[in-house]
């Protein structure tokens, strides 16, 4: 007969503990404040579901939601080709690959307000390289302060710097495991570049890719330092993006409730969109 | 298909080799008939995977030449060679069904569609596969996917040679056995010119017609199975190939005659190269255990299936036999003959009786 005790529970208990004090706990506070009112003095009025209802139904949500989809749908379709061209285009060995390692590695280490502050000062028009070079050499009107487009040209380019390396480093990863074996049996077959691509190192790379398509979706979906150092959400509200719109409702206007609403909405359309990319790249594997 | 002819075939890893210590082939002179059944027969790091890249293009030769049906081809790449060639590891395209993955060479080549179907479908018919067509090439157990592999070499039927290296390493037993029949049963069916590469004796022997045996880079001997066995040119042949191996016995040679531990043994024919200090070598297989001949005794008795290996000393050599009734206990004195027309005097290896007869 096998022997039952409740030792297991004993193991898993600092776990459990760990888990609610860093994510239950806090969460379900937010869930409390979801359904409330407070005008501070710690006096809270019960709401139900209306600040739910008033953000779903406000504009300044979709715009900054949209905004939000905006920024991550083309952060990806330019880091993710470019990450695997430049994991394509690396040598496979000799001592230019430690080097390449490094270099690529390097933006990823630096703190994301550095980053952004980095960033701010490269485009200042006046002072900074990049904007001084932009307006008073080849002539052409860039002030991110000033001008939207700019501002979004100089976020996405910011956030392609900084992380087109993660991408790069996954895909890299990926390439080295291919035995030579895959790469002579396609020479023998007669495949080309593209069919080598296509049906050996796509392949192959998928997993890491799927890893390196999710850290980065979620990672530029709730991008805020960044963005807040560089631009504050400006000009106007042009590169407002979901997390900062939050703390500007949270900590700007103080009103607890709706954002608190707007936090378990933006969680759940992380996760809901994370688990639905998964589901379909996992999907073949399973069969 | 063709025949193969390889010239003067050297090749080092070094881009400036200096001593024959630092090339991989020695110098390799071979001539492969087209259709036959070869296989390259060698330990680990002799050589044998790379003349096999040699042959097939993914590897250029220091020196030399090789010629598919008289025409040079030394500086050919893979996919202008006409060639095919099966990996120690199941090389598959995952994304693709069975159906494609056959389809892949042909397709690659611009063949047309109907062809490429007959084509694809006659050879999932021969490797039996042909209810896996449509499953995806990732989901298959290893075997098939090395069917698989072997099937995209063989798709093609203008292949002048198809070559294996290694190609069951990663097979289970029982599986490597049928594939291994099925490779034999195809070779009759295509008449390919096959080469197989192994390092395992039974997989050497089983496949082909002509055996040929590498060691350190060059050509040791070449022979059907049966020669390779009973007549072998090198003891390195002797211990590779029978398992226990060939005794090497020292011996030494004094006025035409061999002798072993001061005893005279008969050998085959006449010793070549006049006195000295040589070796003898006998297979266990021909050393007779009896109440005449030398005296030994009894070290060890192992039951091997339906015979026994029986390691026994004379003097301070060990010498095996195999025997399958009668069998000694440990300990116990015996005496032992050699079959003279299996007993041979080799000198620095290499073999130097002639022929019994001649």
């Amino acid at each position: 007969m096998k022997t039952q005790n409740q030792k297991a529970w004993f193991f898993v208990l600092p776990v459990l503990l760990l888990v609610a004090f860093n994510a239950l706990i806090p969460m379900m506070t937010v869930v409390n404040y979801s359904v409330q009112e407070t005008f501070g003095n710690n006096v809270f009025f019960f709401e139900g579901l209306r600040w739910f209802e008033e953000l779903l139904n406000s504009d300044r949500f979709h715009a900054a939601l949209g905004r939000q989809f905006l920024f991550t749908g083309i952060i990806l379709a330019i880091e993710v080709p470019l990450g695997i061209i430049i994991a394509l285009s690396m040598p496979r060995q000799g001592i230019w690959v430690p080097v390449c390692l490094v270099t690529m590695a390097l933006p990823m280490l630096i703190p994301w307000n550095v980053v952004g502050a980095m960033w701010n000062i490269f485009t200042l028009p006046e002072i900074g390289l990049l904007g001084y070079v932009m307006n008073h050499t080849l002539g052409i009107a860039y002030d991110m302060t000033q001008n939207p487009l700019a501002a979004w040209i100089t976020i996405i380019v910011m956030d392609v710097w900084h992380w087109t390396s993660l991408v790069v480093l996954l895909s890299y990863a990926g390439l080295v495991s291919i035995p030579d074996a895959y790469y002579q049996a396609a020479k023998i077959d007669g495949a080309s570049a593209w069919s080598v691509f296509r049906y050996i190192q796509l392949p192959k790379m998928k997993t890491v890719l799927t890893i390196a398509i999710l850290l980065r979706f979620m990672d530029s979906f709730n991008i805020y330092t960044e963005p807040f150092v560089l631009t504050g959400g400006g000009p106007g509200n042009s590169t407002t993006l979901l997390s900062i719109d939050l703390v500007k409702i949270a900590l700007g206007q103080f009103d607890l409730g709706p954002a608190a609403a707007m936090s378990l909405i933006y969680f759940a359309i992380t996760l809901l969109v994370s688990w639905l990319f998964y589901t379909l790249m996992t999907k073949d594997d399973a069969k | 298909m063709a025949k193969i002819t390889l010239s003067k075939l050297k090749h080092s890893y070094y881009p400036a080799p200096n001593g024959p210590d630092d090339y991989a082939l020695k110098e390799i002179d071979l001539d492969w008939s087209d259709g036959g059944a070869y296989a390259l027969l060698g330990p680990s790091g002799c050589g044998k995977s790379t003349l096999l890249n040699i042959i097939s293009g993914l590897l250029a030769p220091s020196e030399g030449r090789i010629l598919f049906d008289d025409k040079d081809v030394t500086g050919l790449p893979p996919n202008q060679r006409n060639i095919a060639q099966v990996f120690q590891f199941p090389v598959i395209y995952d994304t693709m069904s069975v159906f494609d993955n056959l389809a892949f060479p042909l397709r690659n080549r611009g063949v047309a569609e109907d062809h490429v179907k007959a084509r694809v479908l006659e050879i999932a018919e021969m490797l039996e596969v042909t209810d896996m067509l449509t499953t995806r090439a990732a989901n298959l157990s290893p075997d098939n996917k090395q069917k698989i592999s072997m099937g995209r070499g063989l798709v093609r039927d203008d292949v002048n040679v198809v070559m294996f290296d290694e190609p069951l390493t990663v097979i289970d037993p029982h599986l490597k056995w049928k594939l291994r029949s099925k490779l034999k049963e195809l070779h009759q069916k295509v008449r390919a010119t096959m080469i197989y590469v192994t390092h395992d004796q039974t997989e050497a022997l089983t496949f082909a017609d002509q055996v040929v045996v590498m060691q350190e880079g060059e050509i040791v001997q070449i022979g059907t199975p049966v020669e390779l066995f009973e007549r072998p040119a090198h003891t390195f042949v002797g211990h590779f190939i029978g398992s226990p191996g060939m005794n090497v016995l020292p011996a030494e040679i004094r006025d035409g005659g061999a002798y072993f531990e001061g005893h005279p043994i008969a050998v085959e024919g006449a010793v070549k190269g006049g006195d000295g200090v040589a070796q003898i070598g006998v297979r266990p297989e021909f050393v007779k255990l009896g109440s005449y001949g030398m005296p030994a005794t009894v070290r060890k008795v192992a039951e091997v299936g339906r015979h026994s290996v029986v390691d026994a000393v004379v003097g301070d050599t060990l010498i095996k036999a195999v025997t399958g009734s009668d069998v000694p206990g440990q300990g116990e004195q015996i005496h032992l003959s050699f079959a003279q027309e299996h007993t041979r005097v080799y000198r620095n290896g290499w073999l130097a009786t002639e022929r019994a007869g001649t």
